[in-house]
């Protein structure tokens, strides 16, 4: 058996590529890997167990059409029966594209390795988090599309063998006009350790204590939607039903009731630290770790403990 | 422009999720069924503004069944102008996809809008397998959308930023927040809605990709641990011995 994992070209040094990868390896055949681009580094993701990378040269930027068929005539040449996708942006307008293509069932949001001892069945987050449902894909080919921090990543050492491959995927019909990537941050998503704020904060000039705390943690920064909606924060930090759902190790919220939904996108969280003046407030029942308090103090000695913390070890 | 949005019904927000049957039914006891947010919200008023403003029809369409009729009379009284409702239940979205794309097929649409998901299944497919049904571009969440003659200018979310896209109809597009306001119906809408047209087609069968077999809920959370907010150091110390997180 091989599986095809696709990689958004130039992320051969992504985490989330490196746990598709991972994933891959684990189902236990051959691993491949289809991207286009610029080719360099790609055998990095060799290290993660693919054999090898096929890379469409001839494209440097494409839309999801194009990438359907791209990866469509992949599986097609490496006959491949499982097709691995990290669940991102692209993935999300690919993968559902490619299941029709191929006719092949596709489970968006897989958060395990597949259950293979009677057909083939894999655990998925439904209801905006608060449930999980097993999926059985009926199909001869089939699609996962897993989401960021569902596995760890496995460096098993070595090199992929990088080849140039033509995935015929013909003219883009989308004109991008312009684009908008804000330089140096953690993308949410993918990001592990995540500090958010809310209204408690009680202005956008008080955010340095809470941008203090996620440099000294390495964390993204992330805010409630009140916050987005009012302009104190840029709206791709808006976690939530709306914004974001996120699944990072440790969630620490500031400032944050925890309205449900809120709750809806950052209940997959491993452990989430609640931070509130306010000891009612609902996020506490969802918190692994609370502290009433207020943020504008708590905040700052967290971070000197984080300091002292990293400097010891 | 001839705008067809497709709706699902969710459970509200607030719903408690459990489930029967040995945990392979979603249990609908005292749950309270909504148009799917980001399908109504973002695509149907995204949709009606368009309308209001260039002409043009919008048609809302759902696979489900009989009682699915309060959601779709809530669409009309929004402003839809009619309604189609695939009887059938709603099994994967492969199968949701395809019913839609059919009808599609035989009606021609300059634009086709979906929610960015459901916040039931969340799993973001419905519009690309309709968009690749159809063999149209797909422009997935979408932020903003102004239309001039045929073509559309969108603002999307893409990996670590957004873009600004053009693109001719017709096209599928996915909407998420900042695409419009929720509008309240009024009593006029409400009553307008009664009398509009609602179509229902019967399904055509097809082969299912996949199958919902079960489902499970987390572990009940335990309690949280209390800290002091003046000793920040036992937090740390907890996060690295007893949560492994740092």
């Amino acid at each position: 058996m091989k599986t095809l994992v696709y990689i958004n070209n130039n992320h051969f040094s992504a985490k989330a590529s490196f746990e598709a990868v991972t994933y891959a390896k684990k189902l236990g055949g051959e691993v491949v890997v289809i991207t286009y681009g610029d080719s360099t580094g790609a055998e990095l993701l060799g290290a993660y167990g693919a054999t090898k990378v096929l890379v469409d040269s001839s494209l440097a930027n494409a839309d999801e059409q194009q990438i359907t068929r791209l990866v469509a005539s992949a599986v097609e040449s490496t006959g491949a029966e499982v097709i691995v996708f990290s669940h991102d942006l692209v993935a999300k307008a690919v993968a559902p594209r490619l299941s029709v293509r191929l006719k092949a069932g596709l489970v968006s949001g897989a958060i395990a390795l597949p259950e293979t001892a009677n057909g083939f069945t894999c655990k998925v987050n439904v209801f905006s988090g608060k449930a999980f449902a097993t999926v059985s894909v009926k199909t001869t080919v089939k699609i996962i599309s897993l989401l960021p921090n569902s596995i760890q990543p496995e460096n098993i050492g070595g090199s992929a063998v990088v080849e140039t491959f033509n995935g015929n995927t013909g003219e883009s019909s989308i004109k991008v006009v312009s684009t908008k990537k804000p330089e140096g941050n953690i993308p949410l998503p993918e990001a592990e350790l995540v500090v958010s704020a809310g209204r408690g904060l009680k202005g956008p000039e008080n955010w340095g204590i809470v941008e203090d705390l996620a440099s000294a943690l390495g964390a993204a920064t992330a805010c409630s939607r009140p916050v987005a909606d009012i302009g104190w924060r840029p709206h791709h930090e808006h976690v939530g039903q709306t914004g974001v759902a996120i699944r990072p190790n440790l969630y620490i919220a500031a400032g944050i009731s925890g309205a449900i939904q809120h709750l809806a996108g950052v209940n997959g969280s491993k452990v989430i630290v609640v931070i509130n003046s306010d000891p009612e407030a609902p996020f506490f029942k969802a918190a692994d770790y609370g502290i009433v308090g207020d943020a504008f103090d708590v905040l700052p000695k967290l971070t000197e403990a984080i300091k002292k913390f990293k400097n010891a070890n | 422009m001839n705008i067809l949005v497709c709706i699902s019904k969710s459970p509200d927000t607030t719903s408690k999720i459990a489930f029967t049957d040995g945990n392979t039914k979603f249990d609908e006891n005292g749950v309270q069924y909504i148009v799917n947010p980001y399908d109504e919200w973002y695509s149907l008023v995204r949709a009606l503004e368009i309308k209001e403003s260039l002409g043009g029809n919008v048609t809302i369409i759902t696979v489900g069944n009989t009682g699915d009729e309060a959601i779709i009379r809530k669409a009309l009284a929004i402003g839809a102008d009619n309604a189609v409702r695939i009887d059938a239940e709603p099994i994967d979205a492969f199968y949701v996809a395809s019913q839609i794309a059919t009808y599609a097929k035989k009606n021609n649409f300059d634009l086709i809008l979906t929610g960015k998901e459901t916040i039931n299944y969340n799993g973001s497919q419905v519009g690309g397998m309709i968009a690749e049904h159809l063999e149209l571009p797909y422009v997935s969440l979408a932020s903003k959308l102004d239309v001039a003659g045929n073509v559309l200018t969108l603002e999307q979310e893409i990996v670590g930023g957004v873009q600004v896209v053009e693109v001719a109809t017709p096209v599928v597009v996915s909407c998420a927040k900042g695409m419009a306001e929720q509008r309240i119906p009024n009593m006029r809408g409400i009553m307008a809605a009664r009398t509009k047209p609602l179509e229902v087609i019967a399904p055509e069968s097809l082969d299912l990709f996949t199958q919902f077999e079960a489902y499970s809920l987390p572990d009940a959370k335990k309690a949280c641990t209390m800290i002091d907010p003046m000793n920040m150091e036992s937090l740390v110390e907890l996060l690295h011995n007893e949560a492994k997180v740092i």
